[in-house]
């Protein structure tokens, strides 16, 4: 293991001396690797359309380790990538020891705040694009009883909660929302047969539609919910494709945009809190071939009726992270 | 009443019945290991390494069989090499069993990103590529029977064929380990392997076959997890099940009917956990899931203490053997 990881910084070192000068920016991707078909993905395909749209070229690089974070970020800034991009609330202590040291160069990291002159923290309202999720369960819900699947038991996790149970509840006052967290460490976001048992207890409490936030779990969660014949709904980026037909929606979480974004405002980006929500289509839920036939026009009016009045701010989504509680479900 | 009789209704039992087959099957893995001396670590490796060839071949040929082959092919390769470390060249079997663990995960994800480029997991299965629930004859004309027909629908039947392979394993194991030749020789060499020498039967033989066959059960666990629990293979799924089983064996005392019993117990506290409303009505008040999460700890723990019973493991386990000169 440990050669295997000298080996790669090595590896890594090398790849990034040869590329230096011109301010290219630089994006940095998260353990679970560019092609995740979720987070890091999404992350790729921003960076990618940037690529494409203006001529430009960009440095990345995939994390094997852990302790690869500190490194890459000084080996990117040292080379003279402006701005460097990060996906993932894990860069969230690298970031703070390294920023200081390159005043000049610009850094954006995505899903936490870091406190810095020259750092854009990206944060996503996911509560309020899954409230809209809720809504559309509580409306294809046939027995009155909705559920969800959360990863890994934390503050994060249970925003997206929250914000399911207070869509579904006002979508439908009677509707009953459970909810169950898969586990309390990190072997929860991999645990996709512990999801699909989940899943299989959740069904025979009466639900017929599960929203998965749970990364890799969630793959045994839609799985399952496919052979049962009830719905689910997926999370991240466009899951729908996995079980067409039998995904009622996903909750983006649009890191491409934001990604796009970092790249496109250069080095003149602006730094701060940069927070994405709906009125910037920072999320919102995925429409497609795969689940035209799920959705029905009622449901979809309601929907885009209640995302306005978020945008308005006719409805406040409570987000759970904000004081540790939710109105509409019992942790 | 009817509160706490659902703790122990068929959908909560069905769970227990598949979450206790892959710890079953890793159990009787360890036991096997355990007893002729070889302590291993790496049952969780193993399972991780077959769950991800099953499904990866399953996939490519659509064939549910070749892919079990191909995950006990996976496991039982990591087995030699642990035999090659532990028996042959005498190294320390804890650190062997860890370097697997740490090879199978590193390994699995790397494979599958340059066969499959998914991030690490293999494309889903279909149809013949996985192991479907067996329905028993008249399962569906059986179902309105109250208590019976349920039982007899989903309870009993309704597992995939691995789930039936794995019970049969007990009574399997036991007869070998207590009523074959092979088995005692077996037992003898993880309790003393210079008896076992000194009667003329080769120790590193014997440690080995045990280590085999170690090999061949941690397959079928894993291939059951990824081919007929699950449509796939993704990074990490064993979730720490190897370790669960070597709890479970410890409980059990290395021998095979209370592996029964005890991986039958785990596997109801995981599925008891699943349904926090069930232990809300019954008991009155909101039971921490966490504490049912570590209950399988605990209970082993209190075990090893030697609160209920003394549990001894095999007195040469964990000891390379060598030859006296």
């Amino acid at each position: 293991m440990t050669i295997m990881t000298k080996l790669m910084s090595a590896a890594t070192g090398l790849a990034l001396t040869a590329t230096a000068a011109v301010a290219d920016p630089a994006i940095i991707f998260d353990l679970g690797g560019k092609f995740d078909k979720s987070f890091n993905e999404a992350a790729f395909n921003g960076a990618s359309r940037w690529a494409e749209e203006t001529g430009g070229t960009f440095k990345e690089i995939e994390l094997q380790s852990d302790a690869q974070r500190e490194q890459a970020l000084r080996r990117f800034a040292e080379s003279g990538a402006n701005p460097i991009v990060m996906a993932g609330f894990a860069f969230g202590s690298a970031l703070s020891e390294v920023a200081p040291d390159y005043p000049d160069t610009k850094f954006a990291i995505i899903d936490m705040v870091v406190d810095q002159p020259n750092v854009r923290s990206v944060v996503f309202n996911e509560h309020e694009g899954s409230y809209l999720a809720g809504i559309m369960a509580a409306n294809a819900s046939e027995t009155g009883t909705v559920s969800f699947i959360g990863g890994m038991d934390i503050p994060l996790i249970r925003r997206f909660a929250c914000g399911y149970a207070q869509g579904a509840k006002a979508a439908n006052a009677d509707i009953t929302v459970i909810s169950n967290m898969t586990g309390t460490t990190g072997a929860a976001w991999n645990d996709p047969v512990k999801g699909s048992e989940l899943t299989k207890a959740q069904i025979s409490q009466g639900s017929d539609v599960v929203y998965a936030a749970a990364g890799g779990t969630g793959l045994g969660v839609l799985q399952t919910a496919a052979d049962e014949g009830i719905l689910s709904i997926g999370v991240d980026s466009n899951q729908n494709y996995l079980h067409p037909g039998k995904v009622l929606t996903s909750m983006l979480k649009r890191v491409d945009n934001a990604v796009y974004k970092a790249m496109l405002d250069g080095t003149d980006m602006e730094t701060g809190f940069n927070v994405m929500d709906l009125s910037n289509r920072g999320v919102g839920v995925a429409l497609d071939e795969n689940n035209e036939g799920l959705v029905t026009y009622a449901m979809l009016s309601e929907t885009y009726a209640a995302a306005d009045k978020i945008i308005s701010g006719d409805i406040k989504v409570h987000d759970y992270m904000s004081d540790e509680s939710c109105p509409a479900l019992d942790f | 009443m009817w509160d706490f009789l659902n703790l122990f209704s068929v959908p909560v039992l069905e769970t227990s019945i598949r979450l206790a087959t892959p710890l079953l099957l890793a159990c009787l893995a360890g036991l096997f290991s355990e007893r002729a001396g070889i302590f291993d670590i790496g049952l969780e490796g193993k399972m991780l390494i077959a769950a991800f060839f099953s499904a990866a071949i399953s996939f490519n040929t659509g064939s549910v069989w070749l892919g079990l082959g191909a995950g006990i092919l996976a496991s039982v390769t990591l087995s030699i090499i642990h035999g090659l470390a532990s028996i042959t060249f005498r190294g320390n079997q804890l650190i062997s069993g860890v370097a697997i663990n740490f090879l199978a995960a590193g390994m699995t994800v790397l494979i599958a990103q340059s066969w499959f480029k998914q991030g690490g997991r293999t494309p889903q299965l279909e149809g013949a590529a996985r192991f479907n629930p067996i329905e028993f004859p008249f399962a569906e004309t059986f179902m309105p029977v109250p208590v019976a027909g349920p039982v007899y629908a989903s309870l009993i039947g309704g597992h995939a064929l691995l789930v039936y392979v794995a019970i049969a394993m007990v009574p399997l194991t036991w007869w070998v380990l207590f009523r074959t030749r092979f088995g005692l020789r077996l037992r003898a060499v993880g309790e003393n392997p210079a008896a076992v020498d000194t009667a003329g039967v080769s120790v590193v033989g014997l440690r080995n076959a045990a280590v085999l066959i170690c090999g061949v059960l941690c397959g079928l666990a894993g291939a059951y997890l990824a081919t007929a629990l699950q449509a796939g293979f993704v990074k990490d799924m064993t979730a720490g099940r190897g370790y669960i089983a070597l709890a479970a064996l410890i409980f059990a005392k290395w021998r095979p009917w209370y592996a029964l019993a005890a991986c039958l117990l785990f596997g109801y506290l995981q599925a008891i956990a699943l349904r926090p409303d069930l232990l809300t009505a019954a008991f009155g008040f909101k039971v921490q899931i966490q504490l049912l999460d570590a209950l399988p700890y605990i209970l082993t723990v209190v075990i090893l203490a030697g609160f209920v019973g003394k549990a001894i493991p095999p007195r040469a386990g964990g000891a390379p053997y060598v030859k006296e000169r």
